[in-house]
């Protein structure tokens, strides 16, 4: 009885409105909004043009450097709260996790001002380039050989490099979370043999602190990549006209390009490659874990 | 297993907070993650358009802010759906909860996750499935306020009850059952025990459930921009759409207003979720 009314609310709202776009992802545009459903594939093969599976591989590439630096910057900070004394760590999560509540948009917009050409990071430099000119000129050497006649500001945004840099801003929480956790429940007394018996603080890093981190940090991967891959408006408002990642193109054939069905075959492959990583984890944690029992 | 090292007092190899490094590197992730927010939250007072540099306290943009009939429009209706998505997000999850810690029942398995999808799929695949669905249905739009916001509503409840449904089950996975046993032995029915022991035990948990689908519903843009229509728009959508024609002080104060609703909803969350929590420890 109590199962009946959330299924149905899932079926009639949710399940139903993905079978529509599975079914759209083997039809065919016929006139401005008819949809023949022919089971054909060419939404697929379209999708394999090299056109949009570059498109993929830039999808890819984002969502890996992403993780990758966002595992980088994560670690320390887990560490620093996981070893902080119990009385701030509290608040040490809970000023990781804040940002995260914050409106996505509102975030994404905030980087708008820190990068654009006019923004604090170029503020910022012109000041330093500024001093330099300043100590260059009192120094008797000439500057414009050595930092040229004025200063350029460094385009920071509307590029790839703005759509990484937006996309490890708004997932840093994800992967510091579950590393944290992680860490968290380590039994210390490891580190501390560790330590005893003479290894240095890097290699007991790497030999005892990371293989006992492992379910953290393959849950963090998971986590921070997933969203990574299908990111609309880090890209939409950030990136350039090269740096437009699966999530933009698969908005651009729902509105402006108008062919719902290509749309839909883009937005499946999107959530299968999702299953197929969800599952990969699975399977990995499974053997993990007997492997732990064993 | 902690008890064997919870000896912190001692300044020793594992004090990783102590050293230099590590507070320089807690301290620049912190810059990092709250600079750009810090900045936009000072620079909605700046007295300046070029919004660079500090040129005197204002609160004229909230005026602006204020006096924009599309963005208190706006505000107006995200708020509207976010009442009811709460409302319906936080029944629907509970139903959900109740069920999956109380019952077995064949495909629990397959409920069980299917009830997991909407947290799952990228947001953008649920965005497109539902304006396909609203359009095929022919999901009228040109109904009175609020009605017209109905498509939208649904859509929300679609991906908030079953993060209700997540944070309330964790509550119930606490619940002592030895209490159902002593209410029933002293002559309860199944009714009154549901009203008098099971809602006053779960209620930390409806309320922090029901706080998170209004700030999820509030913050929404990737679903609500699929969704929404020219008469439909939601706060998110219309700071998208001012974002996109130039970057105003006005934006910095409407953002402003948006950050602060969802702070404190989530600080309020938060502290009630530990307050049941540190309950449950005495």
């Amino acid at each position: 009885m109590l199962g009946i009314p959330p299924g149905i609310w899932l079926t009639v709202f949710f399940i139903i409105p993905l079978s529509l776009i599975w079914l759209f992802s083997f039809g065919e545009k016929r006139g401005l909004v008819d949809i023949d459903l022919t089971w054909t594939m060419t939404n697929y093969v379209r999708a394999m043009d090299p056109l949009y599976l570059q498109i993929f591989l830039k999808s890819f590439w984002f969502a890996g450097i992403t993780t990758l630096v966002c595992l980088l910057v994560a670690f320390p900070i887990a560490i620093a709260i996981t070893f902080a004394p119990s009385r701030i760590r509290p608040i040490l999560l809970l000023l990781v996790i804040l940002p995260f509540w914050t409106n996505l948009l509102i975030r994404t917009y905030a980087l708008i001002a820190v990068l654009r050409t006019k923004g604090y990071v170029n503020f910022g430099l012109e000041y330093l380039w500024d001093g330099l000119h300043a100590i260059l000129l009192f120094f008797g050497m000439d500057p414009s050989g050595l930092i040229g006649e004025r200063f350029t500001p460094a385009p920071l945004l509307y590029n790839n490099f703005a759509v990484v840099f937006g996309l490890v801003y708004v997932h840093l929480p994800f992967m510091v979370l579950p590393l944290y956790a992680s860490l968290d429940r380590m039994d210390r007394s490891y580190l501390e043999a560790s330590l005893d018996l003479g290894a240095t603080q890097l290699r007991t890093f790497l030999s005892i602190t990371v293989p006992l981190a492992m379910p953290g940090i393959i849950s963090g991967v998971i986590i921070t990549f997933i969203p990574a891959l299908g990111s609309f408006l880090t890209p939409d408002l950030l990136g350039g006209t090269d740096s437009q990642m699966i999530a933009n193109v698969i908005e651009r054939q729902f509105k402006s390009a108008n062919d719902w069905p290509f749309g839909s075959a883009l937005s499946f492959i999107l959530m299968y490659i999702t299953f197929f990583v969800l599952a990969a984890r699975a399977l990995f944690s499974k053997r993990g874990s007997s492997m732990e029992a064993g | 297993m902690r008890g064997l090292s919870g000896n912190r007092t001692s300044v020793g190899p594992l004090d990783y907070i102590h050293q230099g490094w590590m507070k320089l590197t807690l301290g620049l992730s912190f810059v990092f993650l709250y600079s750009p927010l810090l900045i936009l939250v000072i620079f909605s007072f700046n007295d300046s358009r070029r919004n660079i540099v500090w040129r005197g306290f204002t609160t004229k943009y909230y005026e602006k802010a204020w006096n924009n009939d599309g963005l208190i429009e706006a505000f107006a209706n995200s708020l509207t759906i976010a009442f009811f998505c709460t409302i319906i997000s936080t029944i629907l999850g509970a139903m959900v909860a109740l069920l999956l810690w109380r019952f077995r029942f064949p495909l629990k398995g397959g409920y069980e996750g299917a009830m997991t999808l909407p947290i799952v799929i990228p947001e953008i695949c649920m965005g497109v499935a539902m304006m396909a669905f609203f359009s095929r249905v022919g999901w009228s739009s040109g109904l009175v306020w609020p009605f017209n916001l109905s498509a939208i509503t649904i859509a929300h409840i679609s991906f908030c009850f079953p993060f209700v449904a997540v944070i309330v089950r964790a509550r119930l996975a606490n619940f002592n059952l030895e209490l159902e046993e002593a209410a029933k032995d002293l002559g309860a029915s199944e009714w009154q025990f549901f009203r008098d022991i099971m809602i006053p035990f779960m209620k930390p948990g409806l309320i922090a459930g029901a706080l998170l689908a209004f700030t999820l519903s509030l913050d929404d843009f990737v679903i609500t921009f699929f969704t929404s229509g020219p008469d439909t728009v939601t706060l998110p959508v219309k700071i998208y759409s001012m974002v996109r024609f130039s970057v105003t002080p006005e934006i910095n104060a409407a953002s402003t207003v948006l950050i602060v609703i969802t702070l404190l909803l989530t600080t309020i969350a938060l502290w009630l979720q530990s307050r049941a929590g540190q309950k449950l420890g005495h």
